[in-house]
């Protein structure tokens, strides 16, 4: 698996980060050098493997139904650039 | 304030009395598109007859104190960003843990739509931008959902059940609100909503017509109500539904498809359809193809619009959330679970036909709320254990407190007379203290001043009389003065009914109408 210059702005799109164009051919590189990696995984057979989601064997842990958080408005919109009424205020944004 | 989903509420009247129709459908899950074509829900268009086919994604809000993944209350309308903790607002580190409440509330909702229930379940990140959802991407269910394949039958005012299929049911976050109205430049973003817990459920295409469709989300929503897991308050956005559209020419492969997004009144559902479905017919028609792209439904102008500056955020590059293990629980957790799920609306219905001899359609309209079924209920099964006549309950429930209710807009909660007091009313007319027509009176009273009934019609000399001595004279006297229509009576029996209205009149609607109907057979000689 490759990927071309297209996909690579693509990625970069959808991921908001800006590249310019003559930073294409090196990030191009750079991706395919990492897929061409993780591409020595496709050597193994695992057919019937579960795919492993923990390195210990554990159950995911569950809180109870409780309302333990919240009200703190003022430190949350603490590090916005812009805020009002403890709204978070940005760039306009109509559909 | 312009709120994403801010609507006005939609009135939502009794469906009206119909004949039943004789044309059917009953679709195995899966095979709808060889579903036989029900002529009745085609639309006409100018070359000839379509079939409108839907597709319905709910999101309906968990009913839960905390959040899917946080402990902020889920609680709806507070200050600006009050509901928020720093897992929700997406800061640095935060991490996030499973509110254990929503995924039984998940799994009962599953269990009502008669669903599949996955035992282990994987949670995705959903990735896209938007300022309203500070993570960058929503945990959502995309491979292995919590609930599989369901379905859910779907009674129309005309007596026709159709069976929707239900593709399948996950748990994901809700995302937070923008507000645009407020500055000239910026938009105000509160995150309240951000991480609440929110049930997807996927309908399969099974839906024929805007109709289906609101009956469809009508029903999810009343079996939700029933099973207390998701309040359906569409005006507050507790349930909002996402309505996939496509047309085709009956017996010809499915069209391409538009999804109209975020449509949050049942009204207006019904509208977004039509809108729609005429829209694509009439680019069909004039031989342009339909673009598969994602709308919105402008109720003000009743049209549909692209959301064409949206198209590109659609690859969600959609992956396993390393934040969390698979969602696990056992079989006997479910059955624990699926053991004490209260009647549902289908069951009640049956037993409202079966039990107390209802029809259909009056058992329908009763269980359509579980509010309405209990007072009804309430009824019947007076405190004292009497049982009430169901019928009589059932009219009266039916007509004189709903129509009361529809005309001033109350739900039945909000209903000034309580199941009790309706109950000793009826009691009064059973035992024959009261008539029925005084019994209408008695219940306005009782309306609009409260009170016991029985201490009403004692106060105010409502009861009937029964003393046939009094009776007799009214009759007498009512018969002295119109001779003339007396002597036609002998001919025409059906006259007598003239003679009781005037006996009753004269009564002040208090005499016994029985009484009043016998003496006046027996005085003016008819039988």
């Amino acid at each position: 698996m490759s990927v071309d210059a297209a996909t690579v702005r693509r990625i970069a799109r959808l991921a908001r980060i800006a590249v310019e164009d003559d930073e294409v051919e090196h990030l191009q590189g750079e991706l395919n050098a990492i897929l061409a990696f993780v591409e020595q995984l496709s050597e193994v057979d695992v057919t019937g493997v579960e795919p492993m989601t923990s390195v210990t064997p554990m159950v995911m842990k569950k809180r109870e139904d409780v309302v333990t958080d919240g009200e703190i408005a003022e430190l949350v919109v603490k590090n916005a650039p812009a805020t009002e009424d403890n709204f978070f205020l940005v760039p306009k944004v109509v559909e | 304030m312009v709120e994403r989903f801010g609507a006005p509420p939609s009135p939502a009247p009794l469906p009206p009395r119909a004949e039943p129709t004789d044309l059917s459908r009953d679709a195995p899950l899966g095979k709808t598109m060889t579903a036989p074509v029900k002529t009745d829900k085609l639309i006409e268009g100018a070359t000839g007859a379509f079939e409108v086919i839907v597709g319905m994604e709910v999101h309906a809000q968990v009913t839960s104190q905390a959040k899917l993944f946080s402990g902020a209350s889920a609680a709806f309308g507070a200050a600006p960003n009050a509901h928020v903790s720093l897992v929700d607002a997406a800061m640095p580190g935060m991490l996030p843990v499973i509110n254990e409440e929503c995924v039984r509330q998940a799994i009962r909702t599953g269990l009502g739509l008669k669903a599949a229930i996955n035992l282990r379940s994987v949670f995705d990140r959903k990735n896209y931008f938007y300022p309203d959802l500070p993570q960058g991407y929503q945990i959502s269910q995309y491979k292995s959902p919590i609930v599989g394949e369901g379905e859910v039958l779907v009674d129309m005012p005309d007596g026709e059940t159709v069976k929707v299929g239900i593709e399948r049911l996950h748990l994901e976050q809700d995302a937070g609100k923008s507000v645009h109205d407020q500055h000239p430049s910026m938009s105000f973003v509160d995150l309240n909503r951000s991480g609440v817990a929110l049930m997807e459920i996927v309908s399969k295409p099974d839906i024929r017509s805007a109709e289906e469709a609101k009956a469809f989300v009508a029903k999810l929503r009343t079996i939700m109500r029933y099973l207390g897991t998701c309040d359906g308050n569409m005006e507050e956005g507790s349930l909002r539904a996402d309505v996939n559209v496509s047309v085709r020419r009956p017996g010809e492969p499915l069209g391409t498809r538009c999804e109209i997004k975020n449509v949050n009144s049942l009204r207006f559902i019904g509208q977004a359809i039509e809108v729609e479905a005429r829209r694509q017919i009439g680019l069909i028609e004039d031989g342009e193809t339909i673009e598969q792209e994602t709308r919105l439904f402008d109720p003000g102008k009743g049209e549909t619009r692209s959301m064409r500056n949206k198209e590109e955020a659609h690859d969600y590059r959609y992956f396993p959330d390393p934040d969390l293990l698979p969602l696990e629980f056992d079989q006997a957790y479910v059955d624990a679970l699926a053991a004490d799920l209260p009647e549902l609306p289908d069951a009640r219905k049956a037993r409202f036909m079966g039990n107390y001899g209802l029809s259909a359609y009056d058992a329908g309209v009763l269980t359509g709320e579980k509010e309405s079924a209990d007072f009804f209920e309430d009824v019947v099964r007076a405190a004292d254990g009497r049982t009430r006549d169901p019928k009589i309950a059932a009219n009266w429930v039916l007509n004189e407190l709903f129509g009361r209710l529809n005309k001033e807009g109350r739900g039945i909660a909000a209903s000034p007379v309580s199941a009790g007091q309706l109950g000793a009313v009826l009691d009064l007319i059973a035992d024959g203290t009261i008539s029925g027509k005084i019994a209408k009176d008695l219940f306005e009273i009782v309306w609009t001043e409260g009170g016991d009934p029985k201490a009403i019609v004692e106060a105010r000399g409502m009861k009937q009389v029964t003393d046939t001595g009094a009776i007799a004279a009214a009759v007498d006297e009512v018969i002295a003065k119109n001779p003339d229509k007396a002597a036609q009576a002998k001919e025409k029996p059906a006259m007598v009914g003239w003679f009781v209205g005037q006996v009753m009149k004269a009564s002040g609607g208090k005499a016994n109408p029985q009484a009043v109907n016998a003496l006046l057979k027996s005085k003016l000689g008819i039988e």
